[in-house]
């Protein structure tokens, strides 16, 4: 899923403080896993705001917050546009993703971000969330024993590992566990260590962020027509 | 009377409402400006009630669950002493002292520590001075109604 982690309210406040009144909206699917921007967390943030502004005599602000299931599906947006005349500005507590989607669909709103949205990731431990995929549109995740050189490794090694790394530690970071030795490690108990004997080519780097957006069609799927979006 | 503080005392009904409740047979002095608000557990207590209790103008917010380790639910309290945490950090950045919220732990049986943490809270309120949030003493009141029945409907397992 998307980890994200909310902003911290001093700098959400003076973002809105010059509107009269801002649509706080949550997110009720990434985000509300990772316990940012779901229904509750637009409760807190939204009371939080509300303090905030009128503790700078900008209590005139009117902050009400609305959860959606999904910000980054129009189906979804459909359901809040009823209401978005009513404000002039919107706080959206989705990822990048669903803020974008608001503005675009909302043309002449301003839209701020709430959050800080970090990384595709999963949840660790009670609370704890960690990166694991960079979304490099190549997945060579079967060739590393599973797990991701480019996310894991801090260098982005193919070929691992580095000299820093000691005792199952990487030197970038002394809590950081070195990706190679994981996948040295998972390597070792699939049996299948002497791949790593050979030199893993460079990568095919076209498919990730670097040259632009990217999109994926599914043609099949697209009855109205290719792609309104662009 | 307007100046008075309010404090909103979040107790969990296993011991720090019982010891509230112990106080008052006893005939304990303690000040009457501290308003009891039975929670099922601490762990109940989402950083919302708080916010909302500072929103509607409270001056200070207390937080009295069971002695660590002794939580009917096993560790609501535990729970709970990190939600009032994160409140705490949440009043820096709204701009208010975190010190207006505070948890506590006790036993039923302690009627007079509950009195003496009620002392100390109205006094610590005291010298930081009346919520800036609390332009109205009527509508904290109401809000604190209106909190304590949403409060109550948790309590009675219904659906708020
Ligand atoms: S190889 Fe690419 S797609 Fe696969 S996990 Fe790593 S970053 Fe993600
Ligand atoms: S120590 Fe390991 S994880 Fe860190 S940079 Fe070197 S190879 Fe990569």
């Amino acid at each position: 899923m998307i980890v994200a982690d909310r902003k911290k309210i001093p700098e959400i406040r003076d973002m809105i403080k010059n509107h009269r009144r801002v649509l706080l909206v949550g997110c009720g699917t990434c985000v509300t896993v990772c316990l940012a921007g779901g229904e509750r967390e637009a409760g807190i943030i939204g009371s939080a705001l509300r303090m905030a502004l009128r503790l700078q005599n900008r209590g005139d602000v009117v902050v009400d917050e609305c959860t959606i299931e999904r910000q980054c599906e129009d189906a979804f947006i459909d359901l809040l546009a009823p209401r978005v005349s009513d404000y002039d500005a919107i706080c959206s507590l989705g990822c990048g993703a669903g803020v974008q989607a608001l503005a675009e669909r909302f043309p002449k709103m301003p839209l701020y971000p709430g959050l800080n949205t970090q990384f595709m990731g999963i949840l660790e431990s009670q609370g704890v969330w960690t990166e694991k995929c960079s979304g490099c549109g190549n997945c060579r995740l079967g060739e590393f024993a599973g797990i991701c050189p480019i996310t894991r490794c801090a260098k982005r090694l193919f070929n691992g590992p580095c000299g820093g790394s000691r005792d199952g530690k990487c030197e970038v970071h002394p809590d950081l566990g070195c990706g190679w030795q994981l996948i040295y490690d998972r390597a070792v108990n699939l049996g299948i260590l002497g791949r790593f004997e050979r030199i893993v080519p460079p990568h095919d780097w076209s498919t990730g962020l670097d040259g632009a957006p990217r999109k994926v069609v599914r043609e099949d799927q697209c009855i109205a027509g290719l792609c309104s979006r662009t | 009377m307007n100046d008075e503080p309010v404090i909103l005392a979040f107790c969990c009904h296993y011991c720090a409402y019982a010891a509230a409740d112990l106080a008052g047979s006893m005939r304990l002095q303690y000040p009457g400006n501290v308003r009891v608000l039975r929670l099922p557990c601490t762990g109940k207590l989402e950083v919302n009630f708080v916010l909302a209790a500072f929103e509607r103008g409270v001056d200070g917010v207390i937080v009295a669950g069971c002695l660590e380790g002794g939580c009917h639910y096993l560790e609501g309290n535990l729970r709970a002493r990190r939600r009032v945490e994160r409140a705490r950090q949440l009043l820096v950045e709204i701009g208010l002292e975190p010190e207006r919220l505070e948890m506590f732990n006790l036993s039923s049986a302690e009627g007079t520590r509950f009195a003496e943490i009620a002392t100390t809270m109205v006094e610590r309120v005291k010298r930081l001075g009346r919520s800036p949030l609390r332009p109205d003493t009527k509508r904290t009141e109401h809000g604190i109604q209106e909190i304590g029945r949403q409060a109550e409907a948790m309590l009675a397992g219904e659906k708020r």
